[in-house]
Formats: C-alpha cells, sequence, structure tokens
C-alpha cells in the first residue's frame, strides 16, 4: 500500500526532529547555569548526539546536516569557524566507516566504542586549536571536559533512543 | 528502507556511494576553508558570526530567563536562613563604610581645590549599559560570554564589560541586539594592567586557564603575591582605575592573578562607555558594523 501524502508529510516531520533536537542541544550548551567551574567541565552535547545518531540511525543525521551544527556551535560559541564542524564530522565519518563494530552490540560496547571516539575527539580539538593560536593550549579543561561528557552518554543516549522509539515509529 | 520494493541495481548504489563520499569530503573541505578565513579575514567572520548570534538573541534570552530565576530563587532562600548574621556583618561593615565616606567626602573637597588651582580638565565620565549574560558556551576553548546589549544600546568593540567586582573583559564582536564579552582569561585577551601600589607596568595575558598570567614586566620590578592589579589605561583601550585581580602566586617567571569577577557568577554585566575609542575601533569595519 502506497503512503499517502499526509502520512509521507508526517514521517517527513519526524525524521526531521534528529537534527532539531542536536540543534536545540547546541541552544542549551550555551545557556549560563551559574555553577562553579561549569565552565571547565562542560560536556559536548552535540558529540553525543551526532554519534548516537551515526551508530542508529545515519540517514537521519547525514554530513550535511553535522556540518551545519558544528558551524552554528562555532559560531555561537565563539570559536573559530569550522573547528567544532571538522570534529564533528570526523565523529560521523568514524562511526560510519567502523559501523560493524558498533551497530547492534550491547550498550557497553558501544559507551566504550563513544569513549574511544570522544578521546580521538578532544585530541583533534586540542590539535585544530593549538594550530590555530600556534601555541600549545593548557589541555586540563579538556580531560574534564572529556569525563563530563562520558558520564553524559547514558542518560542522553537512553533518552535518544526513547524518542527513536516513539517518534521515529522505527523498530 | 521497508525492503517491500526490489532495491536498487549495483550500478546505482556505487554512485550514490561515490555521491556521499564526495559530499563528505567537500564539507571536510569547507570546514578547513573556512577555518584558514577565521584567521585571515577576523572581521568578516565577526561580522558573520555578530549576525548569527543576533538572530539567536532571543532564543537565548528566553531560555536563559528560567534559569536566572531559579538561581535567583535559591539565592533568596539561601540569604533568608543566615539573615541573622548577614544583618551584623552588614551593620559592622556600615560602620566601616560610614568613615570610608568621610574619608571620602575630605579628599573630595580638597581634591576640588586643587583642580581649581591647577585649571585641570577632568576625564570624561563614564555612562554604562547594562545586559545580561544570556550565553556562555564554557568549555575549553571559548572564554567568552554573550550579552542580549548591542549597538542599538550603544555597545562598542572594544569598551570594557565590568561588575561590581571588577573587570570581567572586552567586547570583541557586537550585533544590534547582542554582543560578545571577550573575558581576560581568554588566550587572545591582553589587559594593560598596572600593580596598585607599585604602579609598575604590564600586561595581563590570558591562557584559557583559570589565572591569568602577568607579562611584560619591566625588569626587576617586584611584585609579590596579594598585590592588587588594576587596568593601566594604556593604549586608550580601557578606562583606568579598574579592578582586575590579586596576584595569586609568583614563582620563577611566572606570575598568576586570580580575578576578581567569577565567571559562573556573572548574571548582569555592565558595559563603560567612556567615549575612548580605543585600539580596536581603529578597526575601519569593525565601527561600520557597529553604526550600522
Amino acid at each position: 500500500m502506497k503512503p499517502t501524502l499526509g502520512q509521507k508529510l508526517d514521517q517527513l516531520a519526524r525524521n526531521l526532529t534528529p537534527f532539531a533536537l542536536t540543534l536545540i542541544l547546541v541552544v542549551l550548551d550555551l545557556v549560563p547555569l551559574h555553577l562553579p567551574s561549569m565552565a571547565r567541565v562542560a560536556p559536548m552535547l552535540t558529540v553525543v548526539a551526532v554519534f548516537h545518531w551515526a551508530v542508529y540511525r545515519p540517514y537521519l543525521l547525514p554530513p550535511s546536516a553535522v556540518f551545519l551544527i558544528g558551524l552554528l556551535q562555532d559560531i555561537l560559541g565563539g570559536t573559530p569557524l569550522g573547528v567544532h564542524a571538522l570534529v564533528l564530522l570526523s565523529v560521523h565519518g568514524i562511526v560510519v566507516w567502523q559501523n560493524r563494530f558498533l551497530a547492534g552490540k550491547s550498550f557497553g560496547i558501544v559507551w566504550l566504542g563513544f569513549a574511544l571516539i570522544l578521546a580521538a575527539a578532544c585530541l583533534e580539538v586540542w590539535v585544530l586549536m593549538s594550530v590555530f593560536h600556534g601555541t600549545l593550549i593548557d589541555a586540563d579543561a579538556l580531560s574534564h571536559q572529556f569525563l563530563t561528557t562520558l558520564g553524559f552518554y547514558p542518560p542522553l543516549s537512553w533518552l535518544l533512543i526513547r524518542w527513536q522509539q516513539t517518534i521515529l515509529r522505527v523498530d | 528502507m521497508v525492503g517491500q520494493r526490489p532495491g536498487p541495481g549495483p550500478r546505482i548504489v556505487a554512485i550514490r556511494q561515490m555521491a556521499q563520499r564526495f559530499t563528505y569530503a567537500t564539507l571536510v573541505l569547507a570546514s578547513f576553508a573556512l577555518l584558514m578565513l577565521s584567521k585571515a579575514d577576523t572581521a568578516l567572520v565577526d561580522g558573520v558570526r555578530a549576525k548569527v548570534v543576533d538572530a539567536f538573541a532571543p532564543i537565548l534570552d528566553a531560555v536563559s530567563r528560567p534559569v536566572t530565576a531559579g538561581q535567583e530563587m535559591v539565592a533568596t532562600v539561601h540569604e533568608m536562613t543566615r539573615l541573622h548574621e548577614e544583618n551584623a556583618r552588614l551593620r559592622e561593615e556600615n560602620e566601616r563604610l560610614l568613615r570610608w565616606q568621610t574619608a571620602a567626602r575630605a579628599l573630595e573637597a580638597e581634591n576640588a581645590s586643587l583642580r581649581d588651582l591647577l585649571d585641570y580638565v577632568p576625564a570624561p565620565t563614564a555612562r554604562a549599559i547594562s545586559g545580561r549574560v544570556i550565553g556562555d558556551h564554557g568549555g575549553a576553548f571559548a572564554h567568552s560570554v554573550i550579552l542580549n546589549a548591542g549597538s542599538r544600546d550603544g555597545v562598542r568593540k572594544g569598551q570594557a564589560a565590568v561588575t561590581g567586582d571588577g573587570l570581567v573583559g572586552r567586547v570583541a564582536e557586537v550585533g544590534r541586539l547582542s554582543s560578545r564579552v571577550l573575558l581576560i582569561t581568554d588566550l587572545n585577551s591582553r589587559v594593560p594592567v598596572l600593580v596598585e601600589t607599585t604602579r609598575t607596568r604590564a600586561i595581563l595575558a590570558g591562557d584559557n586557564r583559570e589565572r591569568p598570567r602577568l607579562m611584560r614586566l619591566p625588569n626587576g620590578a617586584a611584585v609579590s603575591s596579594g598585590d592588587r592589579i588594576v587596568t593601566s589605561g594604556h593604549a586608550g583601550a580601557l578606562p583606568p582605575g579598574i579592578p582586575v585581580g590579586i596576584v595569586a602566586s609568583v614563582t620563577e617567571g611566572l606570575i598568576e592573578v586570580q580575578p576578581f569577577v567569577d565567571r559562573h557568577r556573572l548574571e548582569y554585566v555592565l558595559v563603560a562607555d567612556t567615549g575612548l575609542t580605543g585600539i580596536l575601533a581603529s578597526d575601519p569595519s569593525a565601527s561600520d558594523g557597529a553604526d550600522q
């Protein structure tokens, strides 16, 4: 049975939600929480989201969407344009490329995979920023961010999986 | 996706894959190109950035409101629980301040009479524009905050951003509704300062850590921990005498300054419009962007 126009539009709107959700994460990242030392431990929420969708539904957050999200993050966050775009594209690229190691695996394995890719992403940000500014940048705060992002992965990923099952109506 | 129809032929799959790889490679190259553009043409990039931040300013403003409100509520409850000791402290402080007021009045009168004697032309008084912090990205690399005040409110590039505690940073980008303040801890921040007691000139340089460093001190200058650091007003970039921080540690060739302003407590910020043109405003595109 062919889907009607209404059904098609409905599915399209649902399929756009991963992009919209990730955009919301970019904005949430910017909300001043007024917590001591928050600036030094702020989790990299967009890396979690890009990783998640690349593992489970890569076609719902394609490279062009990943690029736009990274660019917006650079613009709003005040980092040189292209840094986060490159890092998020790398995360997406590595996950899609190595998908057989992650797709359909248990949560523990996927989390471990996330830890490795996040470490690579942190290293990439550090290298890009150091080269851009022509000096070795202090990596202390970045290591804190690595740990908080790793900690934020399970709850955020759980929420996104719930979203996938209820809103996207797949699986 | 559903698997009911026969899939596309192998050739189409191969072409589609190639197209996907091509798109991916193009986007990676575009990112590198943007990175180089950010390095090469900062005025253009800042202009674009200010416009996009402006577009997002109402959203950021709305989203940050409940957080601020919640924060204020917690603070109110916290204050109410220690009203008694706070009262005692304030009474004591009030007494101390009254003594200071007497001293200040005497000095003011003396100052006025001395100025009369010298035909002194007073420095232009600063007009302050207040803005609320609506964006603080945090993270290891972005030491800047977004304010909900822009060129419409009179904010200009290069102006000093202060709170009651001291210097926050300098306005780096201005949009119509919003502006970005580069904090003194940012890697790109350089502030001409003075050691308050000895009047030794130095540059306070941020390095993305919590404590910026004092650099370019004259040979043989003595700085010890506990010294107060204030802006010097040299280079016309910032008004003189704004408190910046206190020397926290002096080790071999490394003097760290603990800023008076806590980044996480920034809610409202004053942008001081002193009428100084500043070194940044000499950038023609910057002032054009601000005037529009």
